[in-house]
C-alpha cells in the first residue's frame, strides 16, 4: 500500500457513517494529501467509488486485505 | 460547478422510517450536495430532542419478527401489548451491533454538514407541538418555503 498522510479507521460501521467519516477527516485535509481508509461495510467498496467521482477526490487505490476493505484517497 | 440541490419532504415518524430521509440528506450533503428536508406530519417526530422513535410490526408484513412470530400469529401476534417495545427494542440493538448510526446521530451528522432542517408550521399548529422541545437549528416554515428550494433541486424525493 502506497504512503499516506492521515488514516481513518470505519471498521464495524455501517452506510453511510464510513463515507461521512471520510468527507470529515478530508475537510480537514490539505489538497494533494492522502487518506486511508479502513472498512468492513462491503458496501463501501462501490461506494468510495461513487464518493471519488462525485467529489473529485482520487480513489487511488481500493483493495481487501485480511477481511478488511482499504481505500487511499487524495483529496482534490 | 454549480452545486446539485436535493430536496426531501419526511412524512413518517417511526424509528424505521427516519433513517431514509436522514442517511440520504446526510450522505448527498457529503458528495457537496446542497439539501434541505422538510419535516410534516409525523415526520416531525424526528425532530425533538427526545425523539424517542419506535418501529411496529403492525400492519407490516415484510418485518422480520422473532421465533418466526408472524407466521404463528399473524395479525393478533402484531398487535400483541408490548410488541411494539419489544420489537423497538430489538431493532435497536440490532443496529447497534451491525454499526448502524443512531438517528440522533445522524440528525447532529446531517446539521454538521449544513443539511438544513425545516418544520411544517402547520402541523405544529395542528398537533399543538412545542417548538421548545425540537432541536436547535430548526426552521418553521409553510408549503411555499419549501418550493423556493424544491423548485431549483435536481432531486425531490417524498419519503
Amino acid at each position: 500500500m502506497a504512503d499516506f498522510d492521515q488514516e481513518l479507521d470505519a471498521s464495524g460501521l455501517n452506510c453511510p457513517l464510513p463515507i461521512l467519516r471520510a468527507k470529515k477527516a478530508l475537510t480537514g485535509m490539505e489538497s494533494g494529501k492522502v487518506l486511508h481508509i479502513i472498512a468492513t461495510d462491503p458496501g463501501s467498496v462501490k461506494d468510495f467509488e461513487a464518493f471519488a467521482k462525485q467529489t473529485g477526490n482520487e480513489l487511488m487505490e481500493s483493495k481487501e486485505e485480511g477481511g478488511k476493505f482499504h481505500f487511499l484517497i487524495q483529496k482534490a | 460547478m454549480d452545486e446539485k440541490k436535493l430536496a426531501i419532504i419526511a412524512t413518517k415518524g417511526s424509528l424505521d422510517w427516519a433513517y431514509p430521509p436522514l442517511i440520504l440528506g446526510s450522505t448527498a450533503a457529503a458528495l457537496g450536495y446542497e439539501v434541505e428536508i422538510f419535516f410534516t406530519f409525523y415526520g416531525l417526530q424526528m425532530l425533538r430532542k427526545n425523539a424517542n422513535l419506535k418501529v411496529t410490526p403492525l400492519g407490516n408484513p415484510g418485518m422480520p419478527m422473532p421465533m418466526n412470530m408472524d407466521k404463528w400469529f399473524p395479525v393478533l401476534g402484531t398487535a400483541l401489548p408490548g410488541m411494539e417495545a419489544v420489537m423497538t427494542a430489538m431493532m435497536k440493538k440490532k443496529m447497534a451491533d451491525k454499526g448502524v448510526a443512531s438517528i440522533e446521530e445522524l440528525r447532529e451528522l446531517c446539521q454538521e454538514a449544513d443539511v438544513r432542517f425545516i418544520a411544517c408550521q402547520m402541523t405544529v399548529d395542528l398537533f399543538d407541538l412545542n417548538p421548545a422541545e425540537f432541536i436547535d437549528g430548526v426552521e418553521f416554515a409553510g408549503a411555499a418555503r419549501f418550493f423556493e428550494f424544491a423548485g431549483q433541486s435536481d432531486i425531490c424525493l417524498y419519503i
